[in-house]
C-alpha cells in the first residue's frame, strides 16, 4: 500500500497534522507565530548544510532549528533590538544564507521548489518512519509537559511562583517545535510550515471551550486539510504545501462565518460535573 | 518560619528597584506591604516567591513550601479558550467538588463554566483568589487582591483571607492600598518606598512619622465615622443572601468602613 506515492504523502501529512495541531495551539496562545516562521525559514539553511556535509536532511534541519531557537532566546534576553526586528532579521538572513549556499553548490542538483513549497513525490518510507515515530515521541513529550507548559502560557510568573518549573517546559516545547518543523518540511515546504501550525489551531478556536479541546479540534482540522489539500494537489497538479494551506484556510474562513449555531454555548449551560474531563486525584 | 529575606535587593535597568529588604513570614500571620506606586511592593513579593532573583542579600524559603500567588495583573487573551473551572486547575489537580467549594467561598460558583476572557475585573479577582485558596497553600501572596471588587465584596474577601490563614495556618503576604482594612487585620505592616521605611504592628506603624510623611497625616482619619449596619447582603448573581440576615452581629465589625451618610441621616 505504501508503494503508492500518494498514500505515502497522505500518511505522512496526517502524521504531521497530528503533532502540528496541539503545538500550533501553543504557538497561537503564546504569540509565537513569527518565532515559528523564523525557525522554519532557517530550515533551508539546514538543508544547505545537510547537502554540503552529506548528512540526513531532516536531522540536520532539526539541529539547525534547535540552534536558531536557542540563539533567539539568548538574543531576546540581551535585547538590543526589539524582538520582532530580531526575528525578522534572523528569519530572512537564515533563508538568504541558505539560498546562497545552495546556489554555490553547483554539483548538487536541488529541487528548490520542493523545499520551499513541499514535494509529495519526495516522501520515502524512511521519511514516514521518521514522521510517525518522531510524531509519537513529540506527542508523548508534549503530554508530559502539558500542565507546566500551559500554566506558563497563561502566566509565567504564576507558574514559577507555584513551582511548576516553566523554564524546563519552555525549552522542551522549543525543541518539539523544531522537530515538527524538520519533519513537516518535505510535506508543506519551508515557507508554509507556520501556516500548517497556526491555521488549523486558529480555525479550532471558535469551536473550543477548553485548551485540550482546541488542540484536538486543531488536529482534526489539520488532518482534513492535509487530505483535501493533497487530493487537490494531485487533481489539479498544484504544489502540495500551498494546496494544504489553502484547504486549511477554507476551514478557517468557515469558522469565522457568522453562523450562530457554531458558537460554543458555554455561557448558557448549567454547571454540570463533567467528570471525564477532570482529574480525580486530589492535590 | 516560612521564608525570610535578608538585606535583599533587585537590580534592573541600571537601578535598584528595591534594596535592603529584610523581612520574614511565619505560618498563620498576615504581613502587609504598603507604599506608594513604584515603591517596590510587587517586586518584593516576587522576590519572596522566587519569581525574581535577589541580586544582593539572602533569601530563604522553607523546603517544599507550597505557595499560591494572586498576581497584580494577569492577561488571558481571547485566543485561549479557558473556562473558570479549567483555570482553577492551572497548576494543580482538583476534583470538581473542591473547585465548587473554592468558587463558593468567593461567591462566584455561578461563573464556573464562563470563559476567563469574559469576566469583569472584579469577577476575575475573585477567580484568582479562589484558585489561590484551592491549592491549600502554606504561603499565600496576594498582590492587590481586591482591585475592581465592589465595596461589600471587598470586606467579605478580606474576611475570607483572614479565615483562610486561620484554617490553613498559612502565612499571607498582602499588598494593599486599603489602609483601613490593612490596619485592622494585619499582624505586621511593612511600609516600603524602595527600601523599608518602617515596619511593625499596625498601631506602631500608623503612629510613626515615616508613615505620616508617606501617606499624609489624615490617611487613617475618618475611620470612626464610617459605621452603619446593613440588614441583608446581596449575592453576586443579584439574589439576597438569606443566611446573611441572621448573622447581623457579625456585620458590626465588618461594617467599620461602610458609608457614613446613611448613619448621619438616621441619627
Amino acid at each position: 500500500m505504501l508503494d503508492d506515492f500518494f498514500i505515502r504523502a497522505i500518511v505522512g501529512g496526517i502524521g504531521v497534522a497530528v503533532v502540528a495541531g496541539p503545538l500550533g495551539c501553543f504557538v497561537i496562545w503564546r504569540r509565537l507565530a513569527y518565532f515559528g516562521d523564523t525557525l522554519s525559514h532557517s530550515a533551508l539553511l539546514g538543508v544547505a548544510l545537510a547537502l554540503l556535509l552529506e548528512l540526513n536532511i531532516t536531522f540536520t534541519v532539526f539541529c539547525i532549528s534547535v540552534v536558531v531557537a536557542m540563539l533567539l532566546m539568548l538574543l531576546q534576553r540581551r535585547a538590543s533590538l526589539s524582538s520582532d526586528a530580531l526575528l525578522g532579521l534572523l528569519a530572512h538572513s537564515a533563508l538568504a544564507v541558505g539560498l546562497v549556499v545552495l546556489a554555490f553548490m553547483t554539483w548538487v542538483r536541488v529541487d528548490l521548489m520542493g523545499f520551499l513549497f513541499g514535494d509529495i513525490l519526495a516522501i520515502t518510507r524512511a521519511d514516514l518512519m521518521m514522521i510517525w515515530f518522531g510524531g509519537v515521541a513529540v506527542l508523548i513529550a508534549l503530554i508530559k509537559i502539558w500542565r507546566p507548559l500551559f500554566a506558563a502560557t497563561v502566566s509565567y510568573e504564576l507558574a514559577t511562583a507555584e513551582g511548576t518549573r516553566p523554564d524546563f517546559a519552555n525549552i522542551v516545547f522549543t525543541v518539539l517545535l523544531a522537530a515538527v518543523i524538520a519533519v513537516s518540511m518535505k510535506i508543506v515546504g519551508v515557507l508554509l510550515i507556520t501556516a500548517l501550525l497556526i491555521i488549523p489551531a486558529a480555525a479550532a478556536r471558535r469551536f473550543s471551550k477548553s485548551p485540550e479541546q482546541m488542540a484536538l479540534i486543531a488536529i482534526i482540522i489539520g488532518v482534513f486539510s492535509v487530505w483535501l489539500g493533497l487530493s487537490g494537489s494531485l487533481e489539479f497538479d498544484t504544489p502540495a504545501g500551498p494546496s494544504i494551506v489553502v484547504a486549511a484556510l477554507s476551514f478557517f474562513i468557515l469558522s469565522i462565518l457568522p453562523l450562530p449555531n457554531l458558537k460554543p454555548r458555554n455561557q448558557f449551560q448549567k454547571i454540570e460535573p463533567a467528570k471525564t474531563e477532570l482529574d480525580s486525584e486530589t492535590p | 518560619m516560612l521564608l525570610s529575606l535578608e538585606n535583599a535587593g533587585v537590580y534592573k535597568s541600571e537601578r535598584w528597584l528595591v534594596r535592603g529588604i529584610s523581612m520574614h513570614v511565619e505560618p498563620g500571620e498576615i504581613v502587609t506591604l504598603i507604599g506608594p506606586n513604584g515603591s517596590g511592593k510587587s517586586t518584593t513579593a516576587k522576590m519572596a516567591l522566587g519569581v525574581l532573583k535577589a541580586d544582593e542579600g539572602k533569601t530563604y524559603r522553607r523546603q517544599d513550601l507550597k505557595a499560591s500567588y494572586v498576581p497584580q495583573k494577569l492577561d488571558v487573551n481571547w485566543t485561549l479558550p479557558l473556562s473558570v473551572s479549567r483555570f482553577m486547575r492551572l497548576t494543580n489537580k482538583a476534583s470538581y467538588s473542591e473547585i465548587e467549594t473554592a468558587l463558593s467561598s468567593t461567591q462566584i460558583l455561578h461563573l464556573a463554566q464562563k470563559q476567563m476572557s469574559q469576566l469583569s475585573g472584579g469577577e476575575f479577582q475573585r477567580v484568582l483568589l479562589a484558585r489561590a485558596i484551592l491549592r491549600s497553600p502554606d504561603f499565600l501572596v496576594l498582590d492587590e487582591p481586591v482591585q475592581g471588587v465592589d465595596f461589600n465584596g471587598e470586606v467579605a474577601l478580606y474576611r475570607l483571607i483572614d479565615d483562610i490563614r486561620h484554617k490553613l495556618n498559612c502565612g499571607v503576604l498582602l499588598i494593599s492600598h486599603d489602609l483601613h482594612v490593612v490596619m485592622s487585620t494585619t499582624d505586621r505592616v511593612i511600609c516600603l518606598n524602595g527600601h523599608i521605611c518602617c515596619s511593625g504592628t499596625p498601631a506602631n506603624v500608623a503612629s510613626s512619622n515615616e508613615f505620616k510623611s508617606l501617606f499624609g497625616e489624615h490617611a487613617l482619619s475618618g475611620l470612626s465615622l464610617y459605621k452603619h449596619r446593613h440588614d441583608h447582603e446581596h449575592l453576586l448573581d443579584g439574589q439576597i443572601d438569606q443566611s446573611s440576615k441572621s448573622k447581623s452581629n457579625l456585620k458590626q465589625n465588618k461594617s467599620e468602613k461602610n458609608h457614613a451618610l446613611r448613619k448621619a441621616k438616621n441619627a
